[in-house]
């Protein structure tokens, strides 16, 4: 683990590696400005927490050529990507709105075929990631044999299980590596530590991940590794990049334990992403205009 | 029926609910309020001896170890069962949630396969559910398999289908056969009206019963118990079907 760092600002923190590699990550901007176009990214499920901030200031940015793993799916994030032009492919086991309905900008994407879509399975991701984080290159699954998915994905194979006697076919697939996991979490310390809680799979991103930036609801002084309590849902920050303290870092999505999720503010964006102007109007609204206020 | 003492939503949770009661744990994905309350129904009913995870809530939620616990749980045979619905469904139970055409190229785009492709192979009792019941909905072939259905090539497979429950009857599949039965249909359909609206061919008894609707008491226990616990995870359906129960939390 990194030594000590004692920073001026509670309100923006970082590891020893981000210092030295490229000086401290204060800001979502400032996070959108270190992950490069092309970066394969993963984002969470919404209900883990999404850095909506950052996906935002991405947008901002002009991010390019994405290419964004949903673990294991899509909604808001990645729809918004998307219709601003920000994704080249995806990897996902499915994109919808949930309650609010079909993830327009995802539909009209696939529809022109402007993203290249690995469309999979939500173990499958999981057991990619698993396989990422043990550093190993595949990892087996089981069901899924017979699905076309199998047939769509060449980078997956059905294999013999190689310790049974006879005929014993299983599903592998690749170890997934994304260059950076983006999310949102309730806390950090002041030695960069990112409390998780009990939404392990943040865990899992970050360990499989190259790098990883989060976005928090506070930073508080504390080290979390020192209370066995709260080091248990802790990703320490040995994985992580950048985190920055975004107070509502999520809104319009919610946050367990902090704030719910605002269904009128997604309602009026379902409504206005049906078309691609509508969507236009949304992000000049409420994605550009969010930079100008500040 | 001028005036049920149930609503439509009531009596396919409860019919949803009557196929659980042999189950120890059963878990529900994401976008299924029915089949949610049709899992809370149950528990209510079997005293809390049902073990229920609804993905999305935090109050019924056993896990701990992020998204991929459910699916493990799913491969360790801890869990008894599951719902899946479908873009499409076709007569051997193979299920497509990805989109109508010929892929990659479609037509029409649903959100994806979620966690369909694994589940429906390693649960036992996977119900499926879709409330539209058309020859849209049932086809004779899906024209993307998200998960299949039993084949004669499957090698050790536990899970699969049980039953499928639409807005107009209930059917259950037989493993055996590679084909559904009509077990009962809703009140005010009829067995004719099934064939007509079916894209694929089932097996029907010569007398096709009525689905039983929910007695005064088990409504009492959906606006009361139930609607309080979906409410967390689908306030907005919680509202529009058991409305001002809702303000009982």
């Amino acid at each position: 683990m990194a030594h000590k760092v004692r920073l001026p600002t509670p309100t923006a923190i970082y590891s020893v590696r981000s210092t030295m590699m490229r000086g401290p990550i204060a800001t979502v901007e400032e996070i959108a400005a270190a992950i490069p176009d092309g970066a394969l990214v993963a984002l969470p499920r919404e209900i883990d927490g999404a850095a909506m901030a950052a996906i935002g200031a991405l947008v901002r940015r002009g991010a390019r050529d994405l290419r964004v793993l949903c673990v294991p799916q899509g909604g808001l994030q990645v729809d918004i990507l998307i219709g601003a032009g920000c994704v080249a492919a995806l990897e996902t086991s499915a994109v919808s709105l949930g309650e609010h309905g079909p993830a327009a900008c995802f539909q009209r994407a696939v529809a022109a075929a402007s993203l290249a879509l690995r469309d999979s399975t939500c173990p499958a991701i999981h057991a990619g990631l698993r396989a990422g984080e043990a550093g190993i290159p595949f990892m087996a699954l089981g069901g899924v044999l017979g699905s076309d998915l199998v047939r769509h994905r060449p980078d997956w194979r059905v294999i013999d299980n190689p310790l049974a006697k006879s005929g014993d076919p299983i599903l592998v697939v690749p170890a997934l590596r994304p260059d950076v996991a983006l999310f949102h979490a309730p806390k950090a310390d002041h030695e960069g530590n990112v409390w998780i809680g009990a939404r392990r799979t943040l865990m899992t991103m970050a360990h499989a991940a190259g790098t990883t930036f989060v976005t928090v609801e506070e930073v508080v002084d504390d080290n979390f590794l020192e209370d066995e309590a709260l080091a248990a849902g802790t990703i320490p920050a040995l994985y992580i990049e950048g985190v920055v303290s975004v107070p509502g870092g999520a809104r319009p999505l919610g946050l367990a334990g902090y704030y719910a999720r605002d269904d009128a503010h997604l309602a009026i964006y379902a409504a206005a992403a049906r078309t691609q102007a509508g969507f236009a109007d949304y992000l000049a609204e409420h994605i550009v205009a969010a930079r100008a206020a500040e | 029926m001028s005036d049920p003492a149930y609503r439509r939503e009531e009596l396919l949770i409860t019919a949803i609910a009557r196929l659980l009661e042999p189950c120890r744990s059963v878990a529900v994905g994401s976008a299924s309020p029915i089949t949610g309350a049709a899992a809370l129904l149950a528990q209510a009913q079997s005293g809390g001896r049902l073990r229920v995870s609804l993905l999305g809530s935090h109050r019924h939620n056993p896990f701990t170890n992020g998204g991929v616990e459910l699916f493990d749980c799913a491969a360790q045979g801890r869990i008894d069962a599951f719902f899946l619905g479908g873009g499409q469904i076709d007569g051997a139970a193979n299920l497509n949630l990805v989109g109508i055409g010929a892929y990659p190229r479609l037509s029409v785009r649903w959100p994806g396969s979620f966690g369909s492709a694994h589940l429906y192979h390693l649960i036992p009792r996977v119900i499926l559910f879709r409330e539209e019941h058309t020859r849209r909905v049932l086809v004779p072939r899906v024209d993307f398999i998200s998960a299949a259905g039993p084949t004669s090539n499957d090698v050790n497979r536990r899970g699969g289908p049980y039953a499928l429950v639409t807005g107009r009857c209930l059917f259950l599949f037989d493993r055996a056969r590679r084909r559904f039965r009509l077990a009962s249909v809703h009140p005010g359909h009829d067995a004719g009206e099934i064939a007509e609206h079916t894209g694929f061919a089932f097996d029907r008894p010569p007398e096709v019963p009525v689905t039983p609707v929910p007695d005064s008491r088990t409504v009492a226990v959906l606006r009361e118990r139930v609607a309080v616990g979906i409410a967390e995870v689908y306030p907005r359906f919680a509202e529009t079907v058991f409305g001002a129960a809702r303000t009982a939390a």
